[in-house]
């Protein structure tokens, strides 16, 4: 590249495909005319707009579905939209399509019925599919920003709940302190290799071995870990994750458990993977550290949550635990593992704080555990629902976690991490305790309540009826799934 | 290389100079007959009433953090300013894209009334 | 020369942002802080980026202390009185000094060899550090530059929801 030179075609020299932003653009540009639309009505027809994202989110997923097989890179070499970024594009409009059709009652309910959380929610969408098809660290750097500021608003999105907004501060400090740790990790990557595409950045650091022994560069991977884990709510870096999810409505709280972490996955994978893998010995050890830490931390402080949101903010630490696992392996089937897991984890997790919803009142009252005495017996098939997701997150047959973690687990295990996968069987083993503590109060402790203004949308049965789909079908015949995830993974 | 910026650096220095010594000048040369209508903090002729320290208008911090956001919009067109002519009408395009974005965000604010004084 | 005048700032700089975090009264710290980023675009002047500099006089050094000192005016505070040091700012110092040991150490015993550039003294008075910048904005960068605009949208809707009294 001669720098002195100005290129003569400007196109060809921004590379420009938009074959390979097609989901970002189509969501982008329904996002922008929602927030548009918004200001011209009036508040009865805000619910519209709900409808409106889910048509867009539809038609993006068409758009993913149909980039299937054919990899498109563009914008040199910015953004690769391959298998890989799609089943995590998919994943990530499967957890706004069912925190979408949950808004609309929460909104109603807790009278803060503001158009904008749709475009906001839309916008999110777009930070991460961003992250998952970035292939520059920049790319990555920025989905993330559009995808976090989006979360801080959506975290405080509440304005009249002191406790949502104490979650939109908290998120927005820390986060905004880890996006620091993130940014100077890239910056000393691009430092000590000059680029900051992550295929370069490998063959640059396997034409010049010597390179590896540049602490710029071990500090830079260290820290972009530290940013990353702080994403994925890893332990020790989860300090933030049960304030936040406790406070945040409750709809977002299902939103940021599931699309954010699996974002922070994808991001965190493809840079370790891609752009490190001469490495691999150093991170793999870090990545099993984070593992355990933030397994057990996660399922030992659940064991004593009486708030059922802040009980599954931990169980959500778990969980990025055990996809650490996955990750670690590093291996086909962890890889698939990972990602056939976080897909999973967004059905059965949405689908809970579905019924978290419907149970909760106004001004996040009546979310604690004891509050779901004899739900099982006054809503049978509610009761079901809530039953299926549990087991699922708690890891227990036919449902689509039990698979998940299967796979992951055999991953860390033919990676030779039989400690690991022990580690985590225990720990999935002590998670059950306090899900099934949960059916305990549902189906054996006697109603302190009539549950009679329990009202269930149509948006929010379909919601669950999604959700139960997209965790049973799973569990009983996982094939086409973990096929379709065994051929989107990086390798 | 720096000695480019050498006027720079006369002007600040001026700049620090003609402040510090007006302020000197004038407590070394100027009378002082302090009273207690001239010592009153001045607040337009009218008696001054309790502090002036008093908590702000929100309404003031949206008007600078919409200023921050168009602030960072214009910084973007100095570098596209320098070689538009060169980036021919992919440049015009290309800025185009980034000015439409935010001009949604700007029929946003305005249609939001966030820029009226409420 | 050019090193003197680099120590000199470079102290100035630290100084400075020890001020920010030391200062008591919190617009004596919103002060202190506008040093600390004049003399970070004075860092930027030597090492031949003015754009980066002029950038950082406008947007830091300006619009974002402004918006500081609002939040220092909205929440009204007032100079911070009682005890400051407690043991966190012990174990803050000690873990930093440890931190510090342990760079040195790191940086004595391997060589930084970080990839060399393109873009040299040369390159960037032939053709302008500027006009560089615009060069990789709008062919190499051209995608995360798009996307600059969709964050600044993002922050646009967050600052209206969040802090517009009706809405």
């Amino acid at each position: 590249m001669d720098m002195l030179q100005f290129p003569a075609n400007i196109a060809a020299a921004a590379g420009v495909n938009f074959a390979a932003i097609m989901p970002e653009v189509i969501l982008s540009v329904i996002a922008m005319a929602l927030l548009l639309v918004n200001v011209f009505i009036n508040s009865e027809q805000k619910a519209y707009l709900g409808y409106l994202s889910l048509i867009g989110i539809v038609v993006t997923f068409f758009s993913v579905v149909s980039g299937w097989g054919a990899p498109q890179s563009g914008f040199n070499n910015s953004v690769l939209q391959d298998n890989f970024s799609l089943f995590f594009k998919g994943t990530f409009l499967v957890s706004a399509f069912l925190t979408i059709l949950i808004t609309d009652q929460y909104l109603k309910r807790e009278e803060c019925n503001w158009g904008e959380i749709y475009p906001l929610i839309l916008f999110a969408t777009v930070g991460m599919m961003l992250m998952a098809s970035g292939t520059d660290l920049m790319t990555i750097f920025l989905g993330l920003e559009v995808l976090s500021v989006s979360l801080y608003v959506l975290a405080g999105f509440n304005r009249a709940n002191l406790k949502s907004n104490e979650a939109g501060l908290k998120y927005f400090l820390l986060g905004a302190f880890s996006t620091g740790f993130l940014l100077y990790g890239m910056a000393l990557i691009y430092g000590s290799t000059g680029t900051t595409r992550v295929a370069a950045i490998a063959s640059y650091i396997s034409q010049n071995g010597m390179v590896l022994s540049n602490p710029m560069l071990v500090a830079g991977m260290l820290l972009m870990a530290v940013g990353f884990s702080f994403k994925i709510a890893a332990a020790p870096f989860h300090m933030w994750t049960p304030d936040v999810y406790e406070g945040a409505p409750t709809p977002m709280t299902a939103f940021m458990s599931v699309g954010p972490k699996a974002a922070g996955f994808a991001a965190f994978l493809r840079v370790f993977i891609v752009a490190l893998p001469a490495m691999k010995a150093d991170w793999s050890e870090l990545l099993w550290v984070l593992a355990v830490l933030t397994m057990t931390v996660g399922n030992i402080t659940a064991l004593k949550q009486t708030n059922i949101k802040r009980m599954l903010a931990y169980s959500s630490i778990a969980h990025a635990g055990y996809v650490l696992v996955g990750f670690t392996a590093g291996n086909a089937v962890g890889t698939a593992g990972v990602l056939f897991y976080m897909l999973s984890y967004a059905f059965m997790n949405i689908g809970a704080f579905a019924i978290i919803v419907l149970v909760g009142r106004k001004g996040e009252e009546n979310n604690n555990v004891s509050d779901y005495a004899g739900f099982g017996f006054k809503h049978p098939v509610l009761g079901m629902c809530m039953s299926i997701f549990l087991f699922s997150l708690a890891g227990i047959p036919p449902a689509a976690g039990f698979i998940g973690k299967f796979y992951l687990f055999s991953g860390a295990i033919q990676a030779g991490y039989v400690w690991l996968a022990i580690i985590g069987v225990l720990n999935s083993a002590a998670s059950v305790y306090y899900y099934l503590r949960v059916m305990v109060f549902m189906y054996m402790k006697d109603p302190t309540e009539e549950f009679d203004w329990l009202a269930v949308s149509p948006s929010l049965a379909l919601c669950l009826l999604l959700s139960v789909a997209g965790v049973l079908i799973p569990g009983i015949v996982p094939g086409t799934l973990l096929d379709l995830a065994q051929k989107a993974i990086l390798m | 290389m720096l000695g480019a910026y050498l006027p720079i650096i006369f002007l600040v220095v001026i700049a620090a100079v003609f402040g510090f010594a007006s302020l000197c000048f004038s407590s070394l040369i100027g009378q002082k007959k302090p009273s207690e209508v001239k010592l009153a903090p001045y607040e337009c002729g009218c008696e001054p009433v309790g502090s002036a320290r008093e908590r702000f208008s929100v309404k003031f911090y949206i008007i600078a953090m919409l200023f921050i956001l168009f602030d960072i919009e214009a910084v973007f067109l100095y570098p596209w300013a320098i070689i538009y002519k060169k980036l021919g009408m992919f440049g015009v395009m290309e800025m185009a894209v980034f000015i439409v974005i935010l001009f949604v965000g700007y029929i946003y604010v305005w249609k939001k009334g966030a820029l009226e004084w409420e | 020369m050019e090193t003197i005048f680099f120590t000199i700032v470079a102290a100035v700089t630290v100084l400075s942002g020890i001020m920010v975090v030391t200062c008591r009264n919190p617009i004596n710290s919103a002060l202190s802080l506008i040093l600390t980023f004049f003399c970070i675009a004075t860092l930027y002047v030597t090492l031949d980026a003015p754009f980066m500099a002029a950038v950082q006089v406008l947007v830091y050094a300006g619009a974002i202390m402004v918006l500081i000192v609002f939040v220092i005016m909205l929440l009204n505070i007032r100079s911070e009185v009682g005890r400051r040091y407690t043991h966190a700012g012990i174990i803050g110092t000690v873990v930093g000094f440890l931190m510090l040991v342990l760079t040195f150490n790191f940086l004595n015993n391997s060589s930084l060899t970080g990839a060399k550039g393109l873009i040299t003294t040369d390159v960037i008075n032939k053709i302008g550090h500027t006009e560089l910048i615009a060069r990789s904005m709008f062919t190499d960068f051209l995608l995360p530059f798009e996307i600059t605009s969709i964050l600044l949208l993002v922050a646009i809707i967050g600052a209206v929801i969040l802090s517009k009294k009706k809405i």
